[in-house]
């Protein structure tokens, strides 16, 4: 057994809602924790945090880019902006870990960049690996990112953009953002790879080289395809140093119309009723593989449910695995599922 | 034309780099230094000096006066130099990001004392591009660093005209593991984004622009490869005679002279067996002293006991004595250069110089050095370099006597001492110098201060240079920390890139079982035992700018398996605590070199206490005597490493092990 207890999760929630930063950090780590008794645990946080401010309150927001384009800078200087109109801010930094047989480790340093140096009560950061997940974002990041959800006016999830984590934040921000490094080879790829679709904000950052960034701006505009998309946004593309702190005024601006668009055209709830199930999915599709994802009527099926049934993510989850732990269970009564389960247990030395 | 000279050459300028605890005590040991035949002074600072904070300032604290001399005002200055006639002395001073300031406070101190500027010489570094990179005392972002750089060459050109405005650096890369070959081309690089600011700060004229060229002066160092060292100061030389001439177009040869001062490497000094230090200081000192035609201009050593903490005034006579052993003693000055002829040594040059041209052309492809700074390619660079070196110490392919080689040794009488053979500031020179700064700040005329202030941030903001405002504020009896924060608010500051994200190394895997493929193995078992993977902060507190070792041990953390938190150097224990609490670490790592470890761990697990941090645990790792180690182990530390612990994979497994055991789970012990 480790020492370390665990904590009350409905006390835990009370703290996390009152903002306390000691409960936040202390969830985040329990919603980290992969042993069993912590999921309990952590699925009864989840639980008590859940409610209506998880379909329509708050903002989170996704960055995106690739390495070195100055995400980091730019949300520092976003965080600046919301912090001077009184708002609180909670950031989630996801960085790549190595391969698992390169030993998985990873070295977590966007919070030099995120941080000005003054001690700041109303700004939160976590760094994350994303642990070579299914190549994308760590499924860890949804339920984290609603816990800080609780506790902060807006979320920001940074992530390096680079194959399925782009997918992976359209499924988890409410306005996703692409931070284009001007001139780059990776710019040109993201613009070519159909993934264009996803952002709702560009930003070119580093316009202090001039003509490049530009010329890129104008190259982005040129490519975003507006068919499918929804009609009455405009997928702004803003020239902007994050360095210079020039255009950052507007650019910022640019993410509380976005959210006021969302609520306006009543586009939120559906938009997190979608990532909510989207996480269900992973979660299901890393237990049982595509075939119990199927069982449990896809994706859809899921979506569906979660929005009929207006119940929560975690409750909805549960009732599936349930579900799908006794149609396995029934079909191959020995089952290697039913070893799954406490497979961590062994880990316990 | 081999012969001996008729005449004995002149040595080079022999120093001593020292100042500790107060002006006043710092003076006293100047005058017997001077006594003992030491021909120019080395100001050391302090750190809140160096970065451009008064002795009262809150990240000041427990920094004063401890690594260096803390000068606050003008008055300080007077002082240090008290009975020392400026015009006669030859004074370096080792400081950067203050250094316009610094060198206003000597003028004015000049003016003051009825001397002419004209007749000051002597050094100020005043490189701040290699802060960024290796030593650590950079306060504003590269733009405006760039000018405070150009400015004091700019000024000093015209009104101190023997004064070395900068001294171009490649000392500090050597020591945060730079290859020859980088430390030839970052240097280089550095010299020419400093010259191409000043033309294009067009305050000199084109016909005077050959004196400017000649005013630069560099910095090396010289490590124990010492034949390669010294074809690695022929090619400097060589490189710099020909980049003169082609870039900046100065006809005359005198002009275009690598002019240069040394502290041979202290990087390789070691702290088991440190009588072993001695050969190495001297062996390095050959390097650049042997070849006539690459002859170092200035020298200073450091003493036997470096890697134990700083030296007394006996360590550093015994340095300055091997300094005069090879100047008076040996037959060396009476030669003309032994070297030229050598087919050996003018292919070695031969390779450095194409090798540092390649990598200039590299980072000049890049946009030149500043970006290549901004990027964080350099920093990666030297990174990755000091990790080669101390993966090459580890598997024992680079020998180090007395380290990873022949260990046993009989007891050293030189250590026995009571005083842990090293010199300790004067625990009450903080207090004394805030009492005398408080004191001094009610005998000045606020309305000069204050618009001396104002002065500054004009020139600041206009763009015109600051030398000419930052002395009439010396006069006016501005502090440093005044002066600091003023420019602090019109440049804002400046945090680089750490440099630890290089390329994971992957020689170690490729199906062989080695030790890191064991520690992966147990950072992996442990992080599923505890419930998710282990995660590490590695924190530096306080004004140190020693990297290398927080660096190395968050690169070897990521490499077998941590989650490693790395938010550079200078942060305060608050930061540190609250980045622990944020990020959820499983463990705290600090890093202290500077002396002050004591007070900074306090803090730091003061402060993880009012964060309920308590069981996270702390160990730490730096330039910590036997004594405080222990006095830290009782406070709740769980480990303490120096630089004797040269094994990272033993470090590694240590803590893991502590993690293990502060999570109830057994300790696995030491590796196979
Ligand atoms: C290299 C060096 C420098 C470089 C630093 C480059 C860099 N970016 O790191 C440069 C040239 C810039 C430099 C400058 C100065 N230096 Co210096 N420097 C050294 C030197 C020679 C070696 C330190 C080093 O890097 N070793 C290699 C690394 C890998 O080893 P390490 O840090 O000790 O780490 C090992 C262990 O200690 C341990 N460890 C360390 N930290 C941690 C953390 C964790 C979590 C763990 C697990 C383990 C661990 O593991 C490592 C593996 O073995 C030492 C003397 C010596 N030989 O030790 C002096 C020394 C540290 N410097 C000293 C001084 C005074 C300075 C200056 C302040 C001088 C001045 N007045 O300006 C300046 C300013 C620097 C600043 N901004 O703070 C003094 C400090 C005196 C004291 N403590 O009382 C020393 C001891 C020299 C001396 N005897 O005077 N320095
Ligand atoms: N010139 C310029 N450099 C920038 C700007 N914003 C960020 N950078 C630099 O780009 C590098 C990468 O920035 P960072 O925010 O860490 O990028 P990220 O990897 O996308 O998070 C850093 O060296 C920044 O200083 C900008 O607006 N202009
Ligand atoms: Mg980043």
């Amino acid at each position: 057994m480790t020492r370390t207890s665990l904590p009350d999760p409905d006390q835990l929630a009370v703290r996390i809602l009152r903002g306390e930063r000691a409960a936040v950090a202390g969830g985040l780590n329990l919603l980290d924790n992969k042993l069993a008794e912590a999921r309990n645990c952590a699925a009864r946080l989840l639980a008590s945090l859940s409610g209506e401010r998880w379909l329509n309150e708050g903002h989170l927001v996704g960055i995106t880019g690739p390495p070195g384009a100055g995400k980091s800078s730019l949300v520092c200087a976003m965080i600046r902006e919301w912090r001077l109109a009184g708002r609180s801010v909670g950031v989630l930094a996801v960085d790549p870990s190595s391969r698992p047989e390169l030993g998985g480790g990873a070295l977590l340093g966007d919070r030099i960049r995120i941080k000005n140096s003054s001690q700041d009560e109303g700004l939160f950061i976590r760094s994350l690996a994303n642990r070579n997940q299914l190549g994308g974002v760590a499924t860890e990041v949804w339920p984290m990112s609603w816990l800080m959800l609780a506790s902060f006016d807006i979320v920001v999830i940074e992530t390096v953009g680079v194959g399925q984590t782009e997918i992976d934040i359209a499924d988890i921000g409410d306005t996703v953002c692409y931070v284009a490094q001007p001139a780059s080879g990776d710019t040109i790829q993201y613009l070519k790879s159909g993934i264009i679709e996803i952002p709702d904000i560009f930003a070119v950052n580093k316009c202090d080289l001039g003509a490049a960034a530009r010329k890129t701006a104008s190259e982005i505009s040129r490519s975003a395809p507006r068919q499918d998309r929804r009609e009455d946004w405009d997928y702004p593309v803003c020239l902007v140093s994050a360095t210079m702190n020039a255009g950052i005024r507007e650019f910022h601006e640019q993410f509380d119309r976005h959210r006021k668009y969302l609520a306006r055209t009543d586009l939120l709830r559906g938009l997190r009723t979608r990532h909510q199930s989207a996480w269900v999915v992973r979660l299901l599709k890393e237990e049982f593989g595509t075939l119990g994802l199927e069982l449990a009527g896809g994706r859809a099926g899921i979506e569906r449910c979660l929005g009929d049934n207006a119940s929560n993510q975690f409750a909805e989850y549960e009732r599936i695995r349930k579900h799908l732990l006794s149609r396995f269970m029934s079909v191959n009564p020995p089952s290697s599922l039913t070893r799954k389960e406490h497979s961590d247990e062994q880990a316990t030395v | 034309m081999a012969s001996v000279q008729s005449k004995r050459d002149q040595p080079w300028l022999m120093r001593t780099y020292s100042g500790h605890s107060s002006a006043k005590a710092s003076n006293t040991l100047y005058r017997t230094n001077l006594a003992k035949g030491q021909t120019g002074l080395s100001v050391a600072f302090d750190l809140p000096t160096q970065t451009g904070y008064d002795a009262d300032s809150p990240l000041a604290k427990g920094e004063v006066g401890k690594v260096g001399v803390p000068i606050s005002h003008i008055e300080d200055m007077d002082q240090l130099f008290d009975q020392i006639p400026l015009d006669q002395m030859n004074t370096s001073m080792t400081i950067n990001a203050t250094a316009a300031w610094m060198l206003a406070l000597y003028i004015g101190l000049a003016q003051r004392r009825g001397i002419d500027p004209r007749t000051l010489s002597g050094t100020t570094q005043n490189d701040i591009i290699k802060e960024y990179l290796s030593r650590g005392t950079y306060i504003y972002p590269p733009g405006p660093s760039m000018r405070l750089i150009a400015d004091t060459i700019n000024y000093t050109v015209k009104h101190v005209p023997k004064w070395n405005p900068t001294n171009i650096c490649s000392y500090h890369l050597q020591e945060a593991g730079a290859t020859p070959v980088q430390e030839l081309a970052y240097a280089l690089c550095t010299a020419m984004a400093v010259l191409d600011r000043v033309k294009a700060s067009g305050e000199i004229e084109p016909a005077a622009f050959p004196q400017v060229v000649e005013r630069i002066s560099f910095f090396v160092n010289a490590g124990i490869r010492f034949v390669e060292e010294c074809c690695k100061l022929r090619a400097f030389g060589e490189i710099w005679e020909d980049l003169t001439l082609t870039r900046y177009k100065v006809e005359d040869p005198k002009l275009r002279r690598f002019r240069y001062g040394v502290q041979v490497n202290s990087l390789g000094l070691t702290e088991p067996q440190p009588e072993n230090n001695v050969q190495r200081i001297v062996l390095e000192m050959l390097a650049v002293t042997l070849s006539k035609r690459a002859r170092a201009r200035a020298i200073q050593l450091p003493a036997w006991n470096e890697a134990m903490g700083l030296p007394r005034p006996w360590d550093q006579q015994w340095a300055l004595r091997m300094q005069q052993v090879l100047a008076f003693e040996t037959d060396l000055l009476e030669y003309g250069d032994i070297l030229d002829g050598s087919p050996v040594i003018a292919a070695k040059v031969k390779e450095l110089i194409e090798g540092a041209r390649k990598e200039i052309d590299n980072v000049e492809s890049q946009g030149g050095i500043i970006a290549a700074i901004e990027s964080g390619y350099i920093k990666r660079e030297l990174v990755g370099s000091h990790m080669n070196r101390l993966r090459a110490i580890e598997s024992g392919d680079l020998k180090i006597i007395g380290v990873n080689c022949f260990q046993e040794t009989a007891e050293s009488p030189l250590t026995a001492g009571s005083d842990g053979a090293i010199m300790k500031a004067d625990p009450a020179a903080e207090q004394g110098q805030i009492d005398r700064l408080r004191a001094h700040r009610t005998k000045r005329n606020d309305a000069d201060v204050r618009a001396a202030l104002q002065g500054l941030v004009d020139a600041a903001k206009s763009g015109e240079n600051v030398m000419a405002s930052s002395i009439r504020c010396a006069l006016a009896g501005v502090s440093t920390g005044e002066w600091g924060d003023s420019l602090r608010a019109v440049f804002g500051e400046f945090r680089p890139p750490t440099g630890i994200d290089i390329a994971i190394d992957n020689r170690e895997v490729l199906g062989k079982k080695d030790q890191v493929t064991e520690l992966r193995e147990r950072v992996a078992s442990t992080g599923s035992a505890i419930g998710r993977p282990l995660k590490l902060l590695v924190g530096k507190p306080g004004l140190d700018g020693h990297s290398n070792g927080a660096e190395q041990v968050a690169v070897k953390a990521r490499d077998v398996g941590f989650e490693v938190v790395y938010d550079g150097i200078r942060l305060t224990p608050q930061q540190i605590a609250q980045a622990a609490q944020e990020e959820g670490v499983h463990m705290v790592g600090l890093s202290i070199l500077s002396g002050s470890h004591m007070d900074l761990v306090q803090s730091v697990l003061q402060e993880l206490r009012s964060r309920d941090l308590a069981g996270v645990p702390v160990i730490a790792g730096g330039i910590i005597p036997a004594e405080d180690a222990e006095k830290l182990a009782t406070l709740g530390v769980r480990a303490v490493y120096t630089p004797k612990d040269f094994n990272l994979n033993t470090i590694m497994a240590d803590m893991v092990d502590v993690i293990r055991e502060c999570n109830g789970l057994n300790r696995i012990g030491s590796l196979h």
